[in-house]
């Protein structure tokens, strides 16, 4: 229903207000988004270097080729299955539990959300210095408190070696992102109608069976929605890594946007823009997949 | 005994949760000598400032912090700007290629920005923008106004059509009900989107190293990044760098958390 719609005699007078208001944001959406984001589709399948740009001719699917060759390549796709289903798991699960804690009153339940809430005012940049800090090999704090407690007997170069610098960088996005987790799940708890737990009550069904019966149920389709778009930010999150680890040791911290940046850093525009148009086809690729899993559109 | 342990878990994960920002801040405030030396203290033996004072006497801290406010009150202004015109015409108005806008909105919602990294670095040079301040803004209004834009849609969407109907009944024009009815219900919404927009700028790490590397157009992040490279981290200016940038993020998203929350979860709950 729109307001003008009584008097279509300001039709065009509507037609210039609505243009005008939309404009600007139309403007720079095309220009700074868009349009870089074609560009670099067209590079993708041109020799474009930085640092020789005298002459980029088209040499069709080269980057690609090039790109698909790389073990290090290969090694950032795998990295990046296991930073997003490891973190995801844990944000999902420790975020859940978190969500249910908080779902009845208490009291300073505000102040209580208040602070704990806040990783989420600090961008990944800071949140992997500061674990780039705590997880340091010589006077990072967590190799002294698991020194004390008796856990380890000699301290870890927690990012210096393979496998601990992943468990280190997956240890740091959990406890950033548990915080979006249950924020969004305590929402999906709260649209559940309060009469279907008095029902569920008159029935005589416990706590437990209510969860698995009528809360889980309803706020299935929420919840997967919720898991698809963290998956994804998740996937775009280079930030945490950048800072944390840089990719390293020995590419094993390297994710798909990691990989992207420093190609792109590198200066090697034409591989850069493949490995843009290979994220943008994984994310796509999965998004598809995982509606048609989840069967988002029925369930809704 | 189910309150104590629940009140055990949520106190435990209240720790792990705040520890982190504990730990950088006495890191901030300890002499030198202290952070580099075991047995690791959990309370500085010394308190000292020496750090945040060497950030604007070595570093030129002012500089950075400054650039970092213009760029994000430039930005978040004109973003809320526009914003608030786009997202009321969006609730308002149905006309052809409006489904379609949306979409091309919520599109580059799911793709990072930097993603088209290299192209907009060759744009940012065509336009001779590179190491400007004004280019950086530019880049941010663009990456936000989907963002804003969407939101604000969803604040007018509360507010009832009659508000704005009455007012141009008396005989206002649009705009002008718009100004002056719609506005004023919205004021918290709007200042919400501002503080959310201005804290993305604040924060933005990629874009910004890539188009600035002068001195003098450095924002805050650009600067803690060149310290990272170095070979050795100075982790006493680094911690109190990080005091000094997450600081104001922190009151802010304070303030504003509520609105956060709600813009969030509209999207995917109601989804």
């Amino acid at each position: 229903m729109s307001l003008g719609s009584a008097r279509p005699a300001f039709s065009v007078r509507k037609a210039r207000f609505i243009a005008l208001c939309l404009l600007p944001g139309v403007v720079f959406v095309v220009l700074f988004t868009y349009y870089p984001m074609i560009r670099g589709a067209v590079i993708a399948f041109q020799q474009y270097n930085l640092f020789d740009l005298t002459s980029t001719p088209f040499v069709g699917l080269a980057n690609f080729r090039a790109v698909l060759a790389e073990d290090r390549f290969w090694m950032a796709l795998r990295n990046t299955g296991t930073w997003v289903v490891v973190s995801l798991f844990f944000q999902f699960v420790l975020g859940f539990g978190l969500a249910l804690l908080l779902r009845r009153h208490f009291r300073g339940r505000g102040l209580y959300q208040a602070w704990v809430f806040f990783p989420w005012a600090m961008s990944g940049f800071l949140i992997g210095l500061l674990w780039r800090w705590m997880f340091n090999g010589q006077f990072g704090v967590i190799n002294d408190l698991l020194l004390r407690t008796g856990i380890i007997e000699h301290r870890i170069g927690f990012l210096a070696t393979p496998g601990w610098a992943m468990t280190s960088v997956i240890v740091a996005n959990v406890w950033y992102g548990v915080t979006f987790f249950a924020i969004m799940i305590m929402a999906a708890l709260q649209s559940v109608p309060r009469e279907l737990y008095e029902a569920a009550d008159v029935d005589g069904a416990s706590r437990i069976r209510q969860f698995w019966h009528v809360t889980l149920p309803h706020i299935r389709p929420t919840l997967a929605l919720i898991v698809l778009l963290r998956i994804i930010w998740i996937l775009n999150f280079p930030d945490l890594i950048y800072s944390m680890t840089g990719g390293g040791p020995a590419g094993s911290t390297d994710i798909i946007t990691t990989f992207l940046i420093q190609q792109v850093i590198g200066g090697d525009y034409g591989r850069g823009g493949a490995v843009g148009m290979l994220i943008l086809g994984l994310l796509l690729a999965f998004t598809v997949f995982y509606l048609n899993a989840t069967r988002f559109e029925k369930a809704r | 005994m189910r309150r104590l342990a629940k009140a055990i878990v949520l106190g435990v994960w209240l720790l792990i949760t705040l520890f982190p920002l504990y730990w950088i801040v006495i890191t901030s405030l300890k002499p030198k000598a202290e952070i580099f030396s075991l047995p690791i203290r959990y309370w500085p033996g010394k308190v000292t400032f020496e750090h945040y004072a060497d950030l604007f006497s070595f570093a030129d801290f002012g500089v950075y912090l400054l650039n970092s406010l213009l760029v994000s009150l430039v930005a978040a202004g004109a973003v809320t700007m526009i914003g608030v015109l786009g997202g009321y015409t969006l609730a308002r108005f149905t006309f052809p290629g409006r489904g379609a806008l949306m979409l091309a909105f919520l599109v580059t919602q799911m793709i990072p920005l930097f993603i088209a990294l290299g192209p907009l670095y060759l744009l940012m040079s065509d336009l001779d923008l590179l190491n400007r301040l004004a280019g950086l803004m530019l880049v941010y209004v663009a990456m936000l106004v989907p963002f804003a834009t969407i939101i604000m849609r969803g604040f007018y969407e509360r507010i009832p059509v009659a508000l704005e109907e009455a007012a141009q009944v008396d005989g206002a024009s649009r705009l002008v009900a718009m100004v002056r009815v719609v506005i004023p219900v919205m004021l918290p919404g709007i200042a919400a989107t501002f503080i959310f927009a201005f804290v993305q700028c604040w924060n933005e790490l990629f874009l910004a190293i890539t188009f600035i590397d002068s001195e003098d157009a450095k924002t805050i992040p650009v600067a803690m990044n060149s310290f990272i490279t170095q070979y050795d981290i100075d982790w006493g200016s680094m911690a109190a760098a990080t005091v000094v940038s997450v600081l104001p993020t922190l009151v802010l998203f304070a303030a504003i958390r509520r609105y956060i929350v709600e813009g969030l979860t509209a999207g995917a709950v109601k989804g």
